[in-house]
């Protein structure tokens, strides 16, 4: 958000997350303006170019939306849940993303007591951009809310997504705590299965079969130069 | 060389494929149901979509030659979404048309309950219907989900020669022919599995029970793979029959098994050979094709 705060237009998300408060239907309409009036650049250039695992301003600014949809429904939890349904389903990949970061934003706020309507809604809608193919909204999905509230099985197959699309797992909120056997498993076995094909096995997946204290873990994801582009191919898209 | 692709999103694909599948020797394919990348949100939009295949794919496939078949099915990932999922009381009435010869594409995707239900369920209308399934590997966890798919195919009752396991790779391809399914391949560019390893597959198992799809789609993908894969087995010391075999028997004998294969050329399509590989390599077809 202070990203947002420092883009062009300023003035103009200020005035909608005013606009917001007051009447929480205009979220209808700020929603889709958005990248238009903020801009839709990465927020971590240096190691997040593209704006995939960290997000982009425009998520950013959807994220504020929901923040100020939170105070304009009161504490009506239920009606929130609604609302932020209502805007998923009938938004665009961009604004699915704001969604899904506004819930993470509300769970960094609220942590284990995110009010049940929310957690309900949040697990449907993540685990309809989980079945996505579109990089940018899966990465979306596996944040501060994922780690709260997907149960592991779900959670487990995110991560192991993340790895298939080719996404760093710094998009995962807390990995290393989630972590268990089973995921190691699966990243072994996935590890395995491209060697047995001659293919590049992704740099990601020593992260989950041997996971190493962090201290250890060599740069973080604010280092400029973390990200390095595969040289080969190892990411794919699921397709039929 | 005359080839049968046994998976291929068609609806995807625009004439020029048509065209140049043709041109290669593709005389008959099969298009699975499965999901457009976009998810779907109501059953309505199934029912188009399954009339599609039926209609006007099929049409579209008959005006360059080739005979096009369709599967019908729930798909894994959409059978996780309640809006989708009573999409299966209308699956029987799609099984009994003409021209659908298995029940498909289902099976895994990020094995859930609501998968596990609608793959058994559907296994139960494919026992019912008396039609083969062809069964889509998920991939996340290939091979715990390709236990999993033999442990729930096995419980069904169905014969496994009525059963085909797609998407397989060195990793899941014993599994499946020990169970006395079918194994399928989709060739694909740069993953899944490309033409010398299907080849170097093909050495160490056998010709038998083995079928071999582009799986071409709106992802990168190649409606000649299969071709591809028939110029790789020559080039490598299979013979003609092999990749006949290969290439149309096989399919033609797993999918002939719904008894609703038509094979006899168009109307208006002469019944002459399809091209020998020499010849078609001097053709036009060929021309900016990778190696
Ligand atoms: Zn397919």
């Amino acid at each position: 958000m202070v990203a947002a705060a420092r883009a062009p237009h300023a003035g103009w998300l200020a005035d909608a997350l005013a606009e917001v408060r007051r009447d929480p239907r205009a979220a209808d309409g700020v929603f889709p303006l958005a990248g238009r009036r903020v801009g839709r650049d990465p927020l971590r250039p240096g190691t997040d170019p593209a704006g995939v695992v960290h997000g982009t301003v425009d998520d950013a600014a959807r994220a504020a939306v929901v923040l100020a949809l939170d105070a304009a429904h009161r504490g009506d939890a239920q009606r929130l849940a609604e609302h932020l349904a209502d805007l998923y389903r009938e938004g665009d990949t961009a604004e699915r993303r704001g969604v899904l970061r506004g819930l993470d934003v509300l769970t960094l706020a609220a942590g284990r007591d995110l009010p049940g309507p929310l957690v309900a809604v949040g697990r449907d809608l993540a685990a309809d951009a989980l079945r996505a193919n579109d990089t940018s909204l899966v990465a979306a999905a596996v944040g501060p809310f994922a780690a709260a509230h997907l149960d592991q099985h779900t959670w487990r197959h995110a991560v192991v997504k993340l790895v298939f699309q080719g996404t760093s797992l710094d998009a995962v909120a807390a990995l290393d705590e989630r972590a268990d056997d089973e995921l190691a498993r699966m990243a072994r076995d996935l590890a395995a299965e491209r060697r047995a094909a001659g293919r590049a096995v992704p740099d990601d997946l020593a992260r989950l079969t041997a996971p190493a204290p962090a201290a250890d873990r060599g740069p973080g994801a604010d280092d400029p130069g973390g990200f390095v582009p595969a040289p080969t191919r190892t990411a794919e898209t699921e397709e039929p | 060389m005359r080839i049968f692709d046994p998976h291929v999103h068609m609806t995807s694909r625009t004439t020029d494929d048509y065209e140049a599948m043709y041109a290669a020797g593709v005389r008959a394919i099969v298009e699975p149901a499965f999901w457009l990348g976009q998810p779907r949100t109501s059953v309505g939009s199934f029912v188009d979509y399954f009339d599609a295949l039926l209609g006007w794919e099929r049409f579209r496939a008959a005006q360059f030659g080739i005979r096009h078949h369709a599967t019908i099915a729930l798909n894994p990932k959409e059978a996780n979404d309640p809006r989708c999922t009573e999409v299966l009381d209308l699956i029987p009435r799609y099984l009994a048309k003409d021209g659908v010869v298995a029940v498909g594409e289902v099976g895994y995707d990020a094995m859930t309950p609501a998968e596990d239900e609608a793959f058994a369920r559907q296994l139960a209308l494919a026992r019912d219907a008396g039609l083969p399934v062809l069964v889509h590997t998920p991939h996340r966890d290939k091979q715990a989900g390709t236990r999993r798919t033999l442990d729930v195919v096995r419980e069904s009752g169905l014969p496994p020669e009525h059963v085909l396991v797609d998407h397989l790779n060195e990793t899941t391809v014993a599994a499946v022919r020990d169970a006395g399914a079918w194994a399928g391949f989709s060739i694909y560019p740069d993953t899944k599995m490309d033409e010398h390893r299907m080849v170097a597959i093909l050495r160490e198992y056998g010709t038998e029970r083995m079928i071999v799809n582009s799986a071409a789609d709106w992802g990168r993908s190649d409606p000649l793979k299969t071709w591809r894969t028939g110029m790789t087995m020559l080039e490598q010391g299979f013979t003609e029959d092999d990749v006949d075999r290969v290439l149309w028997r096989n399919p033609v004998e797993f999918y002939g098994q719904s008894g609703n294969l038509v094979l006899d050329p168009v109307p208006g399509f002469v019944a002459e050979a399809p091209p020998a590989p020499a010849t078609f390599e001097g053709s036009s077809v060929l021309r900016g094709v990778r190696a």
